[in-house]
């Protein structure tokens, strides 16, 4: 070896030394680096090498795709026509199929109004964001009509359609309720700071089911006969109170990781309560937050199905409907796996964007 | 000594005016009967032995501290306990602290510009100019559109210093600027605090940093158990310290 030697104290900055590799030693390190990970690797590829042929034939190969009842799956795969011949309803639930296109073009819009919340860097994002926000309303002429449009009653919607509405509106009204909770709970004003805790508490110690059977059985008993509101709403309702009331609590874990000097910097500078919570300690606050806030997220995505005890057909209501239906019986395991499909694809989406997220935050500052 | 001369043509305007202040904590007696007055361009030098009070007083100079007994009024504005009287104090007073509180989720511009337009009004491209101006005063204008967690500590206490400007303060507020940062930083921002002096800034300034005392401070004060023992100027106080608390404390920071 010829190390170049350099005298002391004029050590030139070298270039640091290449890591070598490739893919075997990549493999070579991560799957077979002791002696033990050697065996589990050989396990795993063993086991994978048996049961994958087996799953994949299952699924697609030996599968009947289109068939319109159990009696003419004859492959001794999966019989997938218990999807595909009512897939709409898997979809929609009962809404009017020549009123597809509501739904279809509020779904367009959910993806335009979340573009500019996903990425920052947007042209005119300012303006998206004002769509954004007004989205909800939006959403809910297309899917209820009214004002011009033909009015479809909530008890039509059903599928994933209601999976997502359930879904979207439940984050979207979620997420700031929770943050003024939070504030609310840590709040100089005694009156404010008694009614967070106590309707977080409150909130959080009774089992969602529960809150969702008083929405729809108990709640119309308190109501004078003459108001009715609609059982869709109500559910989001609870849903909200719900989540908020989890979220409040995540988002109180980021606030209380602010140290003190940021409040007395903004106190110092002269901002006012709102402006030093909106501009320096929620930002803060919420970045800490995110993986916390997004698990709540995911956790309310999968709480909507438990609409179905109350009567209405979401995806997993619409499965379980089909699979009571004499023509479908006994194919379980196509449903659920199918509706699990779903419901991992979106909530795998979520958990990708929150790491996305904070990989973005994180560059930008320690 | 360019800094006293300046000062004693000026009028003897009290911008501060502290009087029989007293100020608990729960049941602990934190300042006991201070009173003070501080004139316009005038400097101040607060010292004192770690938990004599020095920043439960100047932290009550722009209400960041409640008072129980005594009054404070700066700038003519008496504090009381409403927002307004708060926010007219606190609009004369700038104040820098020992670790920065530097707002990490935005840039060295936009900590400098914030105040100014959310509370000023400021139109935005007004508030960058000024900003600039001050980065260039403090001396770090090439890191505007970093983020504090990439500047040094003396760059970040710099900063600190520009935000306070931009909102042209009367008054600056100094608690321990120093004291959280490496030793050879020190000085460029007592450089930046020495030039602020000259400009004829009212400065309070809690810090151990006896040269800074001697080149720019009007008056040094000690404290001690939350009392103000002895004030002086600094030259007398330096070699003559009367009060035996005050000696103890001078053999201490100077002895080694
Ligand atoms: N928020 C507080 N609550 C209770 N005691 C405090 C608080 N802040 C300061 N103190 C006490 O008041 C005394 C003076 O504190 P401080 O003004 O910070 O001293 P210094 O800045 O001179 O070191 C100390 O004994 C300290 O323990
Ligand atoms: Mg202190």
């Amino acid at each position: 070896m010829n190390k170049l030697q350099y005298k002391v104290g004029e050590h030139p900055n070298l270039p640091a030394p290449k890591t070598q590799g490739g893919i075997f030693k990549a493999i070579r390190n991560n799957l077979f680096s002791t002696w033990y990970d050697s065996i589990v690797t050989i396990i795993l590829i063993y086991l994978l090498l048996s049961y994958l042929p087996m799953a994949l034939d299952w699924l697609f190969f030996s599968a009947d795709f289109f068939v319109d009842k159990r009696s003419q799956c004859t492959s001794g795969g999966a019989c997938w026509g218990v999807i595909t011949a009512r897939f709409p309803q898997y979809l929609y639930g009962f809404y009017p199929p020549e009123l597809y296109w509501r739904p279809n073009l509020a779904s367009l819009l959910l993806l335009v109004a979340l573009a500019p919340i996903l990425y920052s860097k947007i042209l005119y994002r300012k303006y998206f964001l004002m769509f954004s926000i007004t989205y909800p309303l939006i959403a809910f002429w297309l899917l209820w009509g009214g004002f011009g449009l033909v009015p479809v009653e909530s008890e039509k919607m059903g599928g994933l359609l209601l999976t997502l509405t359930l879904g979207v509106m439940g984050i979207a009204l979620s997420l700031p309720i929770g943050i003024l909770l939070a504030l609310g709970r840590r709040s100089k004003m005694p009156a404010i700071r008694l009614f967070s805790t106590m309707f977080i508490e409150l909130i959080r110690g009774v089992p969602m089911i529960t809150l969702l059977f008083m929405a729809t059985v108990l709640l119309p008993l308190f109501l004078p006969s003459d108001v009715i509101i609609d059982q869709l709403i109500r559910v989001i309702f609870i849903i909200v109170i719900f989540a908020s009331a989890y979220m409040a609590e995540v988002i109180r874990g980021g606030l209380q990781s602010i140290r003190k000097g940021q409040y007395e910097a903004s106190d110092v500078m002269g901002l006012s309560y709102w402006q030093s919570m909106s501009l320096i300690i929620l930002p803060q606050a919420l970045k800490i937050s995110i993986p916390g806030i997004v698990n709540s997220f995911i956790s309310l995505f999968k709480d909507t199905t438990l609409v179905i005890i109350v009567g209405m057909f979401d995806l997993l209501g619409v499965g379980r409907a089909a699979l009571s239906n004499r023509e479908w019986i006994g194919l379980a395991n196509e449903v659920y796996m199918f509706i699990a499909i779903v419901f991992f694809v979106f909530c795998y989406l979520m958990s990708r964007y929150s790491l996305h997220l904070e990989r973005r935050l994180s560059r930008s500052y320690k | 000594m360019s800094v006293k001369k300046a000062k004693a043509k000026k009028s003897k305007e009290v911008v501060i005016d502290i009087k029989e202040l007293h100020k608990w904590y729960d049941s602990f007696h934190a300042l006991k009967n201070v009173n003070l007055q501080v004139t316009k361009g005038e400097k101040i030098v607060v010292c004192g032995p770690s938990g004599s009070g020095k920043s439960t007083l100047i932290r009550c100079v722009n209400a960041l501290e409640q008072f129980q007994q005594g009054s404070i009024s700066v700038g003519g504005v008496e504090i009381k306990d409403d927002i307004k009287s708060i926010n007219a104090v606190r609009a004369q007073a700038g104040m820098c602290f020992q670790h920065f509180n530097l707002f990490p989720h935005l840039t060295v511009l936009e900590n400098c510009t914030l105040a100014p337009i959310w509370v000023k009004k400021m139109p935005k491209k007004q508030a960058e100019e000024i900003a600039m101006k001050l980065l260039e005063r403090v001396k770090i204008p090439n890191e505007a559109n970093k983020f504090p967690g990439q500047l040094s500590g003396g760059q970040q206490q710099r900063v600190a210093i520009a935000r306070s400007l931009c909102m042209n303060p009367d008054i600056m507020l100094f608690d321990e600027p120093t004291s959280a940062l490496d030793p050879e930083m020190i000085s460029e921002v007592l450089d930046v605090m020495v030039d602020l002096a000259e400009q004829g800034m009212t400065m309070i300034c809690v810090t151990h940093e006896m040269g800074f005392a001697r080149r720019v401070a009007d008056r040094v004060i000690f404290m001690d158990h939350g009392e103000i023992l002895e004030q002086n100027d600094p030259e007398t106080f330096f070699k003559n310290p009367k009060n035996d608390r005050a000696k103890e404390f001078l053999s201490q920071i100077l002895g080694h």
